[in-house]
């Protein structure tokens, strides 16, 4: 009988339990932290262009967005006398601009999009996807300059077209023929820059369109084009107009190519072959370089009007893309 | 007995393809290019219809209806609307390649002029935009870049990265307003950007332009190209690795550091290179808050900083033939830097996921 001891020490039993760790409850609190961020940036704008704004809102009220001037009178010490800002022609001006910008760029995108979906070979499509992958990442100062020398004289031209034959509609008519750095130019430019952008939204909404419904129309005898308005458009349609808005929201935002193309002018101009125009941004650009400290702060104001404006665009594009845009109908 | 029309050496039979286009089709899909080449350079001649505009017009007109009348005739409405549709995307398709092409050509065969080796190494201090094109170069401008964007990726890549996280493994109640705001972000125009920072640092702290300042100004630009491409790539990564990791006992905080954030890896680049891709040329912010330099800077806190987009705008404002050609010259460049920006983010994400 050699049997040695052995003592079983008993491991005390493990608790288990769902709380978090201390190293996790960190890494919560920083991801949470750094996802936050989004937010705080968005309302520290809203908030500093407003303190830095205020001023002009309080004294020129409601003026600032339904009048049209932008006169400061100096006295001979280089003080204030009176200021008088107004935004309007700049506004409409950029809402011209753009809502004509998204008008001519949407088919041209759907277009693009379907050839490529449902039409395009491989090698083309492969080919065309980077091209214009590549396209949504070029600067916009290489527009800028771009429509400058290259597409100002060619816009020029069309408009000419446009108005010899379609003079008689008011918004084509151009009674001094003046043609350079018009809003219609100021259009084309930006109908190039948010073509891409429109494009790959388009491609991937239609891209979601319910495969067996494809499939079951072409087992039906559809043709592409048959299958193409029986599925994919009903499935895509909200999806699409979400991606104009996201359009319309760059379009309102572009500052230094549209800067080089137009004829900053403060008047409400309707005309938009003729070479005078408006935009916020390529105000705020324009009048930078030279503007007294009280003018800058009327260039803040400005700022904010824009800013709202666009994340208003951009909220509603937002709200179309995503609460129709996956779902097939 | 098998019939003599039966071949029986199959070896010589070619398969059926009744889907793709025979050569007989193509032939006569070209013979019909050309007929509409033909008749509309014709009619250019002839008509008012003149130029490029009314050629490419009367060209896609008469290709179209001779197109789609052949179908109608061969087969019927359906198709002859199919063939319609088919060409109509398809000029749809190559209007979106003309402008790139055109940007592409113009700015190589502009710019190219101004291209010599001291560009490189050389600054603008001793010479103006309109000086022939052999002295001053863009060397500062270059380093204005670099730094302007480097710092802006060391603020904001890390921010990008978080609120990914934030979207695709907390998944908390937030996920919802903050893809909200991230898109919001994504639309904040650039001047607005460079208007916020100068109001809340340029005038009440600093009051004076630093290219630290600009780089604020582009890292808010380049935070949300960031997070929606990471957050794209994060939800690539299988859920099994995340599961993995929890079940051999890892905390979340490990299993996303040791696991999910590797896995990523090569996607999470492409993030940061999209996200530099966007902010390498943006002008208007870092007019307003760089200020402009015109000799080598190479402290992002203090003192006037050059950079690419400074440089053409400035060289394009000065108007001489010299200037604009200086002005073409450095989109060249700028090109080329967003050339490689973008052929290193295509690479790295074709690149599978997960390796």
């Amino acid at each position: 009988m050699s049997t040695t001891e052995t003592t079983y020490v008993i491991p005390e039993k493990r608790v288990v339990t769902t709380k978090p760790r201390f190293s996790d409850k960190v890494f919560r609190g920083v991801v949470t932290g750094g996802g936050l961020t989004s937010l705080v940036v968005l309302g520290l704008i809203f908030g500093f262009l407003l303190y830095q704004g205020y001023d002009i809102f309080k004294s020129q009220g409601l003026g600032f967005i339904t009048t049209s001037r932008w006169d400061v009178t100096f006295d001979d010490a280089g003080n204030i006398i009176s200021s008088d800002f107004g935004l309007s022609a700049m506004l409409i001006g950029t809402i011209i601009c753009s809502f004509i910008a998204v008008l001519i760029a949407v088919p041209i995108s759907v277009a693009t999009a379907l050839y490529l979906s449902f039409y395009a070979p491989p090698a083309i499509k492969k080919f065309m996807v980077t091209v214009i992958d590549l396209m949504a990442a070029f600067p916009s100062i290489l527009f800028g300059i771009w429509a400058y020398a290259i597409l100002m004289p060619t816009g020029a031209y069309w408009a000419k077209l446009l108005n010899k034959y379609f003079g008689f509609i008011p918004v084509f008519s151009n009674e001094q023929q003046v043609f350079d750095s018009s809003p219609f130019i100021a259009s084309l430019i930006l109908v190039i820059m948010i073509i891409p952008i429109v494009t790959s939204i388009s491609r991937e909404i239609f891209s979601q369109a319910p495969l067996d419904r494809i499939q079951a129309a072409y087992a039906l005898g559809a043709t592409r084009w048959a299958m193409i308005r029986a599925v994919v458009i009903p499935h895509g349609r909200s999806g699409v107009i979400g991606g104009a808005m996201l359009g319309l929201g760059r379009a309102m935002g572009e500052t230094v190519a549209v800067y080089t193309v137009l004829n900053l002018v403060f008047a409400i101009n309707w005309k938009i072959l003729f070479g005078v125009g408006g935009n916020v941004a390529s105000l705020i650009l324009l009048k930078f370089g030279e503007a007294t400290p009280y003018e800058i702060k009327a260039l803040m104001a400005a700022g904010l009007v824009l800013f709202i404006l666009t994340l208003i665009v951009n909220f509603s594009a937002d709200l179309l893309v995503r609460s129709f845009g996956g779902k097939g109908k | 007995m098998i019939p003599s029309s039966v071949p029986t050496d199959y070896s010589s039979v070619k398969p059926n393809k009744p889907w793709q286009a025979s050569s007989k089709d193509r032939a006569i899909t070209a013979g019909i290019f050309a007929l509409s080449v033909l008749i509309s350079s014709v009619s250019v001649k002839l008509t008012g219809f003149s130029g490029k505009l009314g050629f490419f017009a009367s060209f896609v007109i008469i290709f179209i209806v001779i197109t789609a009348s052949r179908e109608y005739l061969r087969f019927g409405n359906a198709l002859a609307k199919d063939t319609f549709v088919n060409t109509l995307v398809a000029v749809g398709a190559f209007i979106t390649v003309i402008p790139i092409v055109s940007i592409i050509y113009t700015v190589v065969s502009r710019g190219y002029k101004g291209l010599y080796p001291g560009l490189f190494y050389r600054d603008m201090s001793l010479n103006a935009p309109n000086d022939p094109l052999n002295v001053g170069g863009l060397g500062h401008a270059i380093i204005g870049t670099l730094l302007l964007v480097f710092v802006a990726l060391i603020i904001s890549v890390p921010i990008g990265i978080l609120t990914a996280l934030y979207l695709t493994e907390i998944k908390g109640k937030l996920s919802r307003p903050i893809r909200f705001l991230v898109q919001a972000m994504s639309g904040v125009p650039s001047i607005v950007a460079g208007l916020f920072i100068f109001s809340a640092i340029l005038l009440p702290i600093t009051k004076d332009n630093s290219s630290l300042l600009g780089s604020l100004a582009l890292a808010i630009l380049m935070v949300p190209t960031v997070a929606r491409t990471a957050e794209e790539v994060l939800n690539l990564i299988p859920n099994d690795l995340r599961e993995a990791g929890v079940a051999l006992g890892g905390t979340q905080w490990r299993t996303v550091a040791m696991i999910v954030v590797p896995a990523a890896k090569s996607g999470l680049i492409t993030a940061v290179i999209l996200g530099v891709a966007r902010i390498a040329g943006e002008t208007a912010p870092v007019l307003l808050l760089a200020g402009g330099g015109d000799k080598f800077n190479y402290n992002p806190t203090s003192g006037p900083m050059g950079s690419l987009p400074y440089y053409i705008w400035r060289s394009f404002g000065a108007g001489s033939e010299e200037a604009i050609a200086r002005a073409w010259t450095g989109l060249f460049v700028l090109l080329l830097i967003v050339f490689a920006l973008f052929a290193a983010a295509r690479f790295l994400g074709n690149r599978k996921v997960g390796k």
